[in-house]
């Protein structure tokens, strides 16, 4: 395919991932919101994909889609209609949220313009499998594990706090 | 000009060069080819799940209880699918007054979509596959996530009680049940050291046919290969883990209030990703688009029957295969309730996952 065709589908997913992230933020449905996150995840999967970076994007796509939206979509569901009237996301606190977006906005473009050193170098070759396993497991293996500790004790936490209370039972 | 110029296909047997051909072939300057790759898939699921799909399991089921299932439409019921396909195309497209107008209509696309997209890494024999991917295994059980969110878009579009909990039953079941699969397929992916599903087809290639395949070479293969057979008719929501669409209790589950060529595609999303996980267990452990025969001194049959349709032959029948041990499973066991069917998936699955991981790796880096 020629360059063209690249930045034609580069351009493409980049939008998709634009506008369903302000879709997400801007939407006063929150179940559309909690849907919308599935194209900007997806998106962001694609623009992995143009970095060389196939196994991130798969991973994206585990971890995002597969794990995290279930959870939020979840949580969005079985909340939504509790209180008896519909959960609308409203516009609240707008001076500092102007404020805010302003400040970051101009912060981010001052770095990217002013310092950032643009790494280009072109695209990987081969599998970048086998070389993510040798780093995981050779140069980053105390960050790995000590990231396993982390999900470990997450797990503990979880299973104690839905764990059948036998006291608690008694008295009911 | 020449007609190779039109239809580029060489009959060679070097790897993935009827799909390398066609997306290098363009037609008035658009890449015509690459619509032809993909199209290809989504044709064979159709006539697939149209006839052995439907027909098939109608026949099998009929049989398994001493029916004779379908016989009025044609010789032995074989046109009762079209009929079938006929009258889903003709009815009318309703949508609840009270349904979530966007999600109800979205929803199976999505589902189809999740289910279509696997396909692109599924070698159709050693000459066709839509793209030969270096994580293509990783992707094609990592993209199955885009289902769970189609079916939830189905469940609660559908403002209907049985549907949400159906869908919030069949997410539970396949996200808890990735968990067994996903390691069981890693033993695989341990043993060929790759995760390309190319790559895993040549692995197990050889002479002697079936005793090259990964099931064959290694005996702990056989504890992932049967885990993950399990947790692979629990992620397609099939028997006895139906409980997502235990008509019992819950009419048809996240489909119920779907009519039409909408449940159509829910079908053949169904459809297609049964056929996908057979595929992806005969690459892992059964050796993929290989023959199974042994070269047997001056028969060779092995080099007889390998080739680019051979394999294509073969990696079908194998998913065709693994296809009608899940109908036979479905017309023989009772299904299960959601916390035998959780006990079964944390409590005994998983952890025989993980014995079959650690003896594979001790099997591996000793034997």
């Amino acid at each position: 395919m020629s360059d063209l065709t690249y930045t034609i589908i580069f351009y493409l997913f980049a939008a998709i991932t634009v506008f369903s992230a302000a879709f997400v933020v801007f939407s006063r449905n929150i179940i559309y919101s909690a849907f919308s996150l599935l194209f900007t995840f997806f998106g962001a999967a694609a623009l992995y994909v143009f970095l060389s970076a196939d196994f991130i994007a798969v991973t994206q796509v585990v971890v995002y889609v597969g794990g995290i939206l279930v959870l939020l979509l979840f949580g969005v569901m079985f909340t939504n209609k509790v209180m008896g009237n519909r959960l609308m996301t409203d516009v609240q606190n707008l001076l500092p949220g102007i404020i805010i977006l302003v400040a970051v906005a101009v912060g981010l473009i001052y770095v990217f313009v002013v310092q950032a050193d643009w790494y280009t170098a072109g695209m990987l070759q081969g599998s970048v499998v086998e070389r993510i396993g040798v780093e995981t497991m050779s140069r980053y293996v105390l960050p790995f594990e000590m990231a396993s500790i982390l999900l470990l004790l997450a797990l503990v936490g979880a299973a104690f706090l839905a764990r059948f209370d036998k006291v608690h039972n008694n008295e009911r | 000009m020449m007609l190779s110029n039109y239809f580029p296909i060489p009959m060679s047997m070097s790897l993935n060069s009827w799909s390398d051909a066609l997306s290098q072939w363009y037609l008035f300057g658009l890449p015509l080819g690459l619509v032809v790759i993909a199209a290809i898939p989504l044709v064979f699921i159709a006539l697939y799940a149209l006839t052995y799909g439907v027909y098939g399991e109608r026949k099998i089921s009929a049989f398994m209880q001493d029916r004779l299932g379908p016989m009025e439409v044609g010789k032995w019921g074989i046109l009762q699918t079209l009929a079938d396909i006929l009258k889903l195309l003709q009815k009318e497209d309703i949508v609840n007054t009270n349904a979530d107008k966007f999600l109800f209509v979205v929803g199976p696309g999505i589902l189809f979509v999740g289910s279509f997209m696997a396909f692109a890494v599924l070698p159709f024999g050693p000459a066709f596959i839509g793209a030969d991917l270096n994580v293509g295994l990783f992707y094609a059980i990592g993209i199955v996530a885009l289902e769970v969110v189609g079916i939830l878009a189905a469940g609660w579009g559908s403002n209907n009680k049985w549907a949400l909990y159906g869908a919030i039953r069949s997410v539970a079941q396949i996200v808890s049940y990735e968990i067994p699969a996903a390691i069981a397929i890693l033993c695989g992916a341990m043993m060929a050291g790759t995760l390309s599903m190319q790559q895993f087809n040549i692995l197990q290639q050889g002479e002697y046919g079936f005793l090259h395949f990964f099931l064959f070479q290694n005996p702990i293969a056989w504890l992932p290969f049967i885990i993950y057979f399990i947790a692979s008719l629990a992620e397609t929501n099939r028997a006895p883990f139906d409980i997502p669409e235990a008509e019992s209790e819950l009419v048809a589950g996240y489909f119920t209030e779907y009519s039409g060529m909408k449940f159509a595609v829910i079908f053949l999303a169904e459809y297609g990703s049964m056929f996908m996980v057979s595929a992806i267990i005969s690459v892992v452990f059964l050796g993929g688009w290989n023959s199974p025969l042994p070269n047997i001194g001056s028969f060779a049959l092995n080099d007889w029957t390998t080739g680019p349709v051979w394999g294509a032959a073969w990696i079908i029948l194998k998913g065709f295969f693994f296809i009608f041990l899940q109908m036979w499973l479905r017309w023989t066991l009772p299904r299960l309730r959601v916390d035998q069917l959780m006990y079964v998936c944390w409590k005994v699955l998983t952890p025989f996952a993980f014995v079959a991981f650690v003896l594979t790796a001790v099997w591996e880096i000793y034997m």
